[in-house]
């Protein structure tokens, strides 16, 4: 995409903004919508509306909630440490604003084609925890510190299944290229890596249950790695208030919030893309089929929004259902079932892929 | 070289969302590990006990309805009776079966609250959400038979403030066979869900003889394996005539008193509730509810102790009468008061994220605690 724009623009800075500008604004269009989502998700799990009033179905509410959080008066406790407190939701933002750079949408639309593309996603997501803890220890509030301690603890836990799962792909694939990834699991949904991957043979079969069993284990732990029930502790609201950002208020505190849903869909992009084959489309591309070129970049477009779209409802989906857990819980379930499960599958895939 | 460490403490409430109401406690903590709590009450008392003595007997119930909020008509209940037996009056059967079924619906309504709060403690949402669905049926029908939906000064000494609306005994029987697959959707819903037994069995243990000790009543007492319930033990009113069962905590999921067991006595108690209600509904005598009300309330001289079995145990009220149209004394035992003491006991060692779950047990109403 940068290529494309610089050869149009032909300057650098330019094109450098615009392919800057673009992952920015779905960010914020996505989490407008998201987060009108899960209200409305919610509400129908709960045998409630909703927002109803706010334009059709309520769909401008969130705008509006938008409005309301950027008017109101930024209040920093006295004793919190200013300059601390007002560079951690900055941080957070960056964060998992920064992970949309790798993210291919389509085979078009990518804002940097890097090579470490997976490397990049994991690396740079954790960077929130940072910005995490600072939020904690400046608010100068005990309930903060307990929760960004708690969020800290998780979040890099976590990473280790995670990182498990992703090098068992990566193993597999041969790259750390997401779009590589996704090009690999091309044409028919029994290509993708989930029914194992597109080279067909007696190992194709071995490797399905390995495929699922590593995408349980990635899937629960980015669910931890955002914060979300069953694993919300850090915000565990009916404990610690808000967590990390009980002080926060205003748009610092949306900050938090617009990044939480952005990690919520970063995280299941990323999954789609392992196991789903990222932006490919379960059946084959009706633009082919027209011979209209054209359309696949925008046909792509959908199936990989759609697939990281179906994730993110079923992470609502389980925060309206399931209770939390306790946070020594969460690190049984991590320390004792996750990795140990995540080390034996990537030994065996391993194994499978050598033979 | 030993670091030096110390506790933190860790200041929980007034104003947090999870301590049902304004109680503040202060938590010592040691990391995460609860080493003691001390429950500090009194943000909601609003002198009940003395404002009654500058009330006529009358005049005292609707100040009984403010104690326990969520069972407003069980704390009528409680004190007409005492007037009652002071006066030495006798009430019409139909009144007596109304107030029956009146005072199931209130315990069913309040157990409710009671779980669905819970769950909202432990962090499921959605059930507490459907929990206040089906009490919004129980409020409604309330509604319709004294205009009140949360405060309702319904009954009176000698008799009730309105007699039923003609719809309500069909009414009732609607939301009984409504309402009775809902529980098993609770059930299937959070009381058997796996992350809500990790978090509630062997939590917070109640041993028998500890709750004795600190005179524990209702659900809480059950939960720990005695079948100790007013209804059938010192029936008053026309409990006598109605067959149910006392449910107890069996330690199911884990241990006898946990959290799980006092949680899963009141979705049983529900349960028996209605089957109280299904027999009453239909028993219902015809009759003037207001034909016993005395014209002027002026017991004789004397003291009464009279106990029931509010949702939350044993509320019992003791009045000293000197012969005058007002009380001398109005002492309440409420339930939640008492209950509330067991809490430090019961904290001890556990996480933050327990004392949560051990509150929200033993469910207090702070209207009640601090009255």
């Amino acid at each position: 995409m940068y290529q494309a724009l610089y050869n149009l623009t032909g300057n650098a800075i330019i094109s450098t903004l615009i392919v800057a500008l673009v992952p920015l604004t779905i960010i914020l269009l996505y989490a407008l919508f998201a987060i009108w989502l899960e209200r409305k998700v919610s509400a129908h799990m709960q045998d409630r509306l909703g927002p109803m009033r706010t334009g059709w179905h309520g769909w401008l509410q969130t705008i509006a909630d938008m409005l309301k959080m950027i008017q109101k008066e930024d209040t920093i406790a006295a004793d919190a440490d200013k300059k601390l407190f007002n560079i951690a939701p900055a941080l957070v933002f960056a964060g998992s604003f920064a992970a949309f750079a790798a993210i291919p949408f389509s085979s078009a639309i990518i804002g940097s084609e890097i090579e470490v593309g997976l490397f990049y996603i994991i690396a740079i997501s954790s960077l929130v925890v940072a910005g995490i803890l600072m939020a904690g220890w400046s608010s100068n509030n005990k309930y903060s510190l307990l929760g960004a301690m708690r969020s800290a603890a998780q979040i890099v836990s976590y990473e280790i299944p995670t990182a498990l799962v992703v090098l068992t792909m990566v193993m597999y694939t041969g790259t750390l290229s997401l779009d590589k990834i996704s090009q690999q699991q091309t044409a028919y949904f029994w290509n993708w890596n989930l029914f194992g991957g597109p080279e067909f043979g007696i190992t194709k079969f071995i490797l399905i249950p390995f495929m699922f069993v590593a995408f349980i284990i990635m899937f629960i732990s980015t669910l931890a790695e955002v914060n979300r029930t069953p694993f919300d502790i850090p915000e565990a609201e009916s404990e610690l208030v808000a967590g990390y950002f009980t002080e926060y208020s205003g748009m610092k505190w949306g900050m938090f919030m617009l990044s939480e849903y952005a990690n919520m869909f970063a995280v299941s992009a990323v999954v789609s893309i392992l196991f789903l084959g990222g932006y490919q489309s379960p059946f084959g591309y009706l633009g082919n089929t027209l011979g209209a070129e054209w359309l696949v970049p925008i046909e792509q477009l959908f199936w990989f929004v759609s697939k990281a779209l179906f994730f993110v409802f079923v992470q609502m989906w389980l925060r309206w259902t399931l209770p939390r857990l306790r946070v020594d819980q969460l690190m049984t379930v991590c320390w004792k079932y996750l990795i140990p499960y995540a080390v034996a599958n990537l030994i065996i895939v391993g194994i499978v892929t050598l033979l | 070289m030993a670091l030096k460490t110390e506790t933190m403490i860790l200041n929980m409430g007034p104003q947090h969302p999870s301590t049902h109401g304004v109680l503040r406690l202060e938590l010592e903590l040691e990391g995460e590990l609860i080493v003691d709590v001390k429950p500090h009450i009194g943000y909601l008392h609003r002198c009940f006990e003395k404002h009654a003595e500058a009330m006529t007997y009358p005049q005292v119930i609707p100040y009984t309805d403010r104690m326990d909020y969520l069972a407003s008509m069980y704390n009528n209940f409680g004190y007409v009776l005492a007037v009652e037996k002071l006066l030495g009056i006798e009430v019409p059967e139909r009144v007596e079966y109304i107030r029956v079924i009146m005072g199931e619906l209130q315990r069913i309504a309040s157990h409710l609250v009671a779980i669905g709060t819970y769950g909202l403690d432990i962090g499921a949402f959605t059930p507490f959400l459907y929990c206040f669905r089906d009490r919004e049926k129980i409020l409604s029908l309330f509604e319709m038979t004294c205009g009140a939906r949360l405060l309702y000064n319904y009954m009176w000494v000698g008799g009730l403030s309105h007699d039923i609306h003609p719809d309500f005994v069909r009414l009732t029987k609607e939301f009984i066979k409504e309402f009775r697959p809902t529980i098993k959707e609770l059930n299937d819903l959070l009381s058997y869900n796996k992350i809500f037994i990790e978090r509630t069995a062997n939590i917070g243990v109640l041993p028998l003889d500890t709750a004795i000790n600190y005179g524990i009543t209702g659900p809480s007492l059950r939960g720990s394996g005695l079948a100790f319930d007013l209804r059938k033990d010192e029936p008053y009113s026309i409990y006598d005539r109605f067959e149910f069962d006392v449910p107890v905590g069996q330690g199911l999921m884990g241990t006898v008193g946990d959290c799980w067991d006092r949680y899963y006595v009141r979705v049983l108690e529900m349960e028996q509730s209605l089957r109280i209600i299904e027999q009453a509904i239909d028993k219902i005598p015809e009759g003037d509810v207001q034909s016993a009300i005395p014209r002027r309330i002026k017991p004789p001289a004397g003291t009464v102790y009279q106990r029931v079995e509010n949702p939350r145990g044993e509320l019992g009220y003791f009045i000293i009468s000197d012969g005058s149209t007002n009380p001398f004394r109005v002492k309440v035992r409420a339930p939640s008061f008492v209950n509330l003491e067991v809490l430090g006991e019961l904290c001890k060692g556990h996480l933050v994220a327990d004392v949560i779950a051990i509150l929200g047990s033993i469910d207090i109403v702070l209207g009640e605690v601090d009255r």
